[in-house]
């Protein structure tokens, strides 16, 4: 189901706590997973659920509870822009309405030459660099202004 | 971001914009020096917390609980299994600080632990990171291998024969994972729902056994406490309120970042190092604590010092020391309409006053802001939080409440003119002036 290097990968984070207590690298394992296939198809969270001998159903738990887990296909590209108070203050609301307007999508909506996937995010922690979005879970982007935001649509194939 | 000015800094002394953050370059300034000596001297864990007592240093999440005691709390004799845990799952609108401290300093933060960790007789500890930081997780990480690379980490730490291994957890997007107790279910590889309390983590923790949990910025803020001496360091700040602290600030200031001042440094201070107000606005309320805390009108806050004691007495929360600043162009119904959308979206679901209540909150405040607000709405709020507060596991219920009761003791006028009128008192092109998204507009 997985390549190897992932399987390693998920091995590191199983080293990480206590013998007995593999399933504590459960978000780890699924977010392995899910950076190597782009989402998370039920036959991966029972993969990874097997891997760590714990319930599937209890994997599935872990995997519908966070909000970075993909359960359905998304576009080549995530972009999560935050709209929360303190970016919405500095133009969080207005971004996102321009790159739907750009992309000619909604949010939870995928281009449909499956390039890109726009979603509403929450507090990133980055408040001071509004506004704010997150690029496919881990590259975050701050001060996203229309040039910004422009570039940046540009450089994602 | 790095931070972008500090008044008598303790903790950013030498941070050179996040780059010199290595191993070698904390040890240059001084960097677990403080551990060293604790080792030579044989320094013992009940002086350890009495010297951390003393200090006066507070949790630096939010909830301001003097970490000396809370290190106290945790069982002596216990011999299976000890645990400390870090929380940088820092997701509380407005608050970044622990972003920063892990990209500028996160050895300040490992050598914390350490000593943390020796103080209550931890064998192992995790640092709980934000998910949305994929880049700070890796940074931490690298840190951590040169920190067990170099002895200050792992087995027989610089000799002493303490051991002490620590890892660091990735979150991946749950806001209630920054309460203490979800945030150990994360860990042990469930949903992030809260465990009733009692029993505390110092009693039933990760795994079970006794676990100390604090928040980064206190981690980070112990070597400093030891380099320096207890008494300095309470000095630093002002009675009952030691130190300094970083402050986020957000929303509609020139210079949004982190600032790093002492408590009890007035807010007009802040204010003024924040650039002042974009575009030479005028203040008109500030949420001083995180989203969780009650706003306070500019009045209000203009005449408040940042530490504990003053903002509780203004009626709100210093928390995790985020400062949320909002100008005239702000429609207080749409800021408390997107905090209510928060709430209901991150509330866990567990507790039924919580999951059903903040829905409602939303549902209600969101149909006020769309011009479907009716007369009794505002009582129907205010009952709504009577009976979520209090009444759940954990927090969040009040976090959801506080903001609510908040805005409407202090805006409700803008609220009654959003109900008689279907309509903002603040138009529409004014609140887009705000934000500055279009530059030109401006």
């Amino acid at each position: 189901m997985l390549t190897k290097e992932s399987i390693q990968k998920i091995d590191r984070e199983i080293a990480k706590y206590p013998a007995g207590r593999k399933q504590s690298a459960v978000m780890a394992a699924l977010a392995i997973a899910q950076e190597e296939l782009g989402w998370l198809p039920s036959e991966a969270i029972e993969f990874v659920a097997n891997y760590l001998d714990m319930p599937p159903i209890a994997a599935y738990e872990v995997a519908s509870f966070y909000n970075m887990y993909d359960l359905k296909p998304v576009g080549r590209h995530k972009l999560t822009v935050c709209t929360n108070l303190p970016c919405m203050l500095s133009g969080g609301v207005d971004a996102a309405e321009y790159l739907k307007k750009k992309l000619g999508i909604g949010f939870n909506e995928t281009t449909p030459d499956g390039r890109f996937t726009l979603k509403e995010g929450e507090c990133m922690g980055a408040c001071g660099d509004a506004p704010v979005m997150l690029v496919s879970n881990r590259r975050m982007c701050g001060g996203m202004r229309p040039d910004e935001i422009d570039k940046l649509l540009e450089e994602l194939e | 971001m790095a931070i972008l000015g500090a008044l008598n800094p303790i903790l950013t002394v030498g941070w050179d914009g996040g780059a010199a953050w290595r191993l070698q370059d904390y040890v240059k300034r001084g960097g677990y020096k403080a551990l060293g000596r604790i080792f030579e001297e044989r320094i013992s864990p009940d002086q350890l917390i009495g010297e951390i007592k003393k200090s006066g240093l507070r949790g630096r999440g939010g909830a301001g609980f003097p970490t000396g005691l809370k290190w106290s709390f945790m069982p002596k004799d216990f011999k299976d299994g000890k645990y400390i845990v870090c929380n940088t799952d820092e997701g509380e609108p407005g608050t970044f600080k622990d972003r920063d401290i892990l990209r500028g300093n996160p050895h300040a933060v490992i050598e914390g632990m350490v000593i943390a960790a020796y103080a209550v007789g931890a064998a192992r500890g995790y640092n709980y990171i934000h998910g949305e930081i994929w880049d700070i997780y890796k940074r931490f990480e690298e840190a951590l291998d040169e920190a067990r690379a170099a002895g200050f980490v792992g087995k027989n730490i610089l000799g002493s024969g303490f051991d002490f291994e620590l890892f660091a957890h990735h979150g991946y997007g749950a806001y209630i994972c920054g309460e203490e107790s979800a945030l150990l279910e994360s860990i042990e590889g469930k949903k992030g729902q809260p465990r009733f309390k009692p029993p505390f983590p110092a009693s039933v923790g990760l795994y079970g056994k006794p676990t100390t949990i604090n928040n980064t910025e206190t981690f980070a803020a112990v070597p400093f406490v030891l380099n320096m001496g207890a008494e300095a360091y309470l000095e630093a700040g002002k009675p009952n309120n030691a130190g300094t602290k970083l402050f986020s600030v957000s929303g509609h200031v020139n210079r949004p970042g982190n600032y790093e001042i002492p408590l009890g440094t007035p807010f007009p201070v802040l204010l003024e190092m924040a650039g002042g107000m974009r575009g030479g606005r005028k203040l008109k309320a500030c949420i001083p604590g995180g989203s969780s805390a009650p706003v306070l009108p500019a009045e209000v806050i203009m005449a408040c010092t940042m530490d504990y004691d003053a903002i509780g007495k203004a009626g709100s929360m210093l928390g995790s020391g985020a400062v949320i600043v909002m100008d005239e162009t702000t429609c207080m119904v749409k800021a408390l309409e997107r905090l209510s959308y928060f709430y209901h979206e991150e509330s866990c679901g567990q507790c039924t006053p919580c999951r059903e209540g903040t829905g409602w909150l939303y549902a209600i405040v969101h149909r006020i802001e769309h011009g479907a607000g009716r007369p009794e709405d505002l009582d129907l709020l205010r009952g709504i939080t009577a009976n979520i507060m209090g009444r759940t596991v954990c927090a969040l219920g009040d976090a959801a409440s506080m903001p609510v009761q908040g805005f409407l003791k202090h805006f409700r006028d803008e609220f009654e003119y959003h109900i008689e009128n279907g309509k903002c008192l603040v138009p529409p092109e004014v609140q887009r002036a705000g934000s500055t998204f279009f530059k030109a507009t401006v």
